[in-house]
């Protein structure tokens, strides 16, 4: 039996990737790092900023998110996001841009806990692909 | 009868206008390709958008604790009515077609004794209702700097619905747009986004889900998502029946330019013959006069 399961990652813009031989996903969902595998129980999650690792048959691939809702259901793996960049496609000026945006959001006093949570993470997870 | 002179100027300005019209059918034809293109690629967001929060919505444990954004707040006096035209003019009826479903639908509320509330998002549309509901507009919309629709202004005018929603504003929001069909046709569309609509089906209900965090969460914060999802759509079925609506009703006005040139040179012609003939008459009846 084959191991492979479907993803399909859309933004409100476009359809962004569509894989059918995928073999393991790693979502940042939003309480931990979540690796998905075929047959896996049907869930919704959300995401929180960082990468999400898609391991197939023809290559893995890391893309960076920075929200999101991801649904698993009958072994299709539908990631609904609104950012999502491929981290081979983020280069060293368009991180730095990323990171000091998530910088200037995180260093704001008045937003909400789970705000300054969020921004945090993305810095973290900026800073850390390199 | 229009003199000769003045004939040749018009038939001139007519073809110069017709020459205008076939450009911007041109420039429409080309928009309306890219423009269809993303609202077709638009729209798996907003199945799957709908699709998940239909699932929530079922799976959901008690109904009475629902988020306000999915039940209402149980009243049904303040109607907002976000009505979404385009910034420019010259696309035939695509404007006042919104507007005319709009208006239909003001006066409907109005009738039954109920509070309306007005955000216009495009110049058009506020132009086209502040003589009549000047007083019910409560903030006008435009999106003029940016070239395509997109994602940010949706969520924009999203933010900008929730937070009078949750100010307590109003009770219902329904959302007025053109839905792009073909070509030559768009159906004005008249979409109720709070609280959400979702009578249709129930039927895959048994579907088991497994949350994280728990589905109320989940769909508190997917709920402020979806209104600007619904914009987004809105705004890319917008954008491509407007250049629809104005490749077509450019074409129209090509075409009807071409006749009129074609009538205009007729007598043109006749009149120039006719001086001619009058010229000879008065040489020949000079000369046997002598």
């Amino acid at each position: 039996m084959s191991e492979e399961f479907k993803i399909e990652i859309v933004n409100p813009e476009k359809s962004f990737l569509v894989k059918e031989d995928v073999l393991e996903v790693v979502v940042p969902a939003f309480e931990g790092e979540m690796g998905i595998l075929k047959d896996h129980i049907s869930i919704i999650s959300f995401l929180k900023p960082g990468i999400i690792k898609v391991f197939s048959k023809s290559g893995d691939e890391n893309y960076y998110v920075e929200d999101g809702i991801i649904e698993f259901k009958n072994n299709n793996l539908s990631i609904l996001t609104s950012t999502i960049i491929s981290v081979a496609d983020l280069d060293k000026s368009r991180q730095g841009d990323l990171l000091k945006k998530a910088e200037t959001e995180a260093s704001k006093s008045e937003i909400s806990d789970q705000a300054k949570y969020l921004a945090d993470q993305k810095v973290e997870v900026l800073r850390s692909i390199n | 009868m229009a003199s000769l002179d003045d004939l040749k100027k018009r038939i001139a300005s007519v073809k110069s206008t017709q020459k205008i019209t076939k450009a911007m059918k041109m420039v429409a034809a080309a928009k309306l390709r890219r423009a269809q293109e993303s609202a077709e690629r638009g729209r798996p967001y907003s199945e799957k958008m709908n699709n998940i929060i239909l699932n929530l919505s079922n799976g959901i444990s008690d109904k009475e604790n629902a988020p306000k954004l999915l039940s209402g707040t149980g009243k049904n006096k303040v109607h907002l009515c976000v009505v979404m035209t385009s910034d420019r003019g010259l696309c035939g009826g695509f404007n006042s077609n919104i507007i005319k479903k709009a208006k239909s639908y003001f006066s409907k509320i109005l009738n039954e004794g109920k509070q309306l509330k007005i955000i216009t998002v495009g110049s058009k549309g506020n132009d086209q209702l502040k003589r009549v509901y000047g007083d019910k507009i409560i903030e006008n919309i435009s999106f003029k700097e940016s070239k395509n629709a997109n994602y940010f202004d949706a969520d924009k005018v999203g933010r900008i619905i929730i937070e009078k929603f949750e100010a307590g504003e109003f009770d219902i929001c329904t959302i007025f747009y053109n839905q792009f069909k073909n070509v030559i046709t768009q159906i004005p569309q008249a979409q109720q986004i709070i609280p959400l609509n979702n009578e249709e089906d129930h039927n895959n209900s048994d579907e088991s889900y497994e949350f994280e965090p728990d589905e109320d969460e989940i769909l508190s914060n997917l709920l402020p998502k979806n209104i600007s999802t619904q914009i987004f759509k809105a705004m890319l079925e917008n954008s491509a029946s407007e250049q629809g609506s104005r490749m077509s009703a450019m074409d129209n006005a090509t075409r009807n330019a071409g006749e009129m040139v074609d009538k205009l040179t007729i007598e043109y012609n006749r009149s120039r013959q006719a001086a001619i003939t009058k010229e000879l008459i008065e040489i020949i009846s000079g000369a046997e006069s002598l």
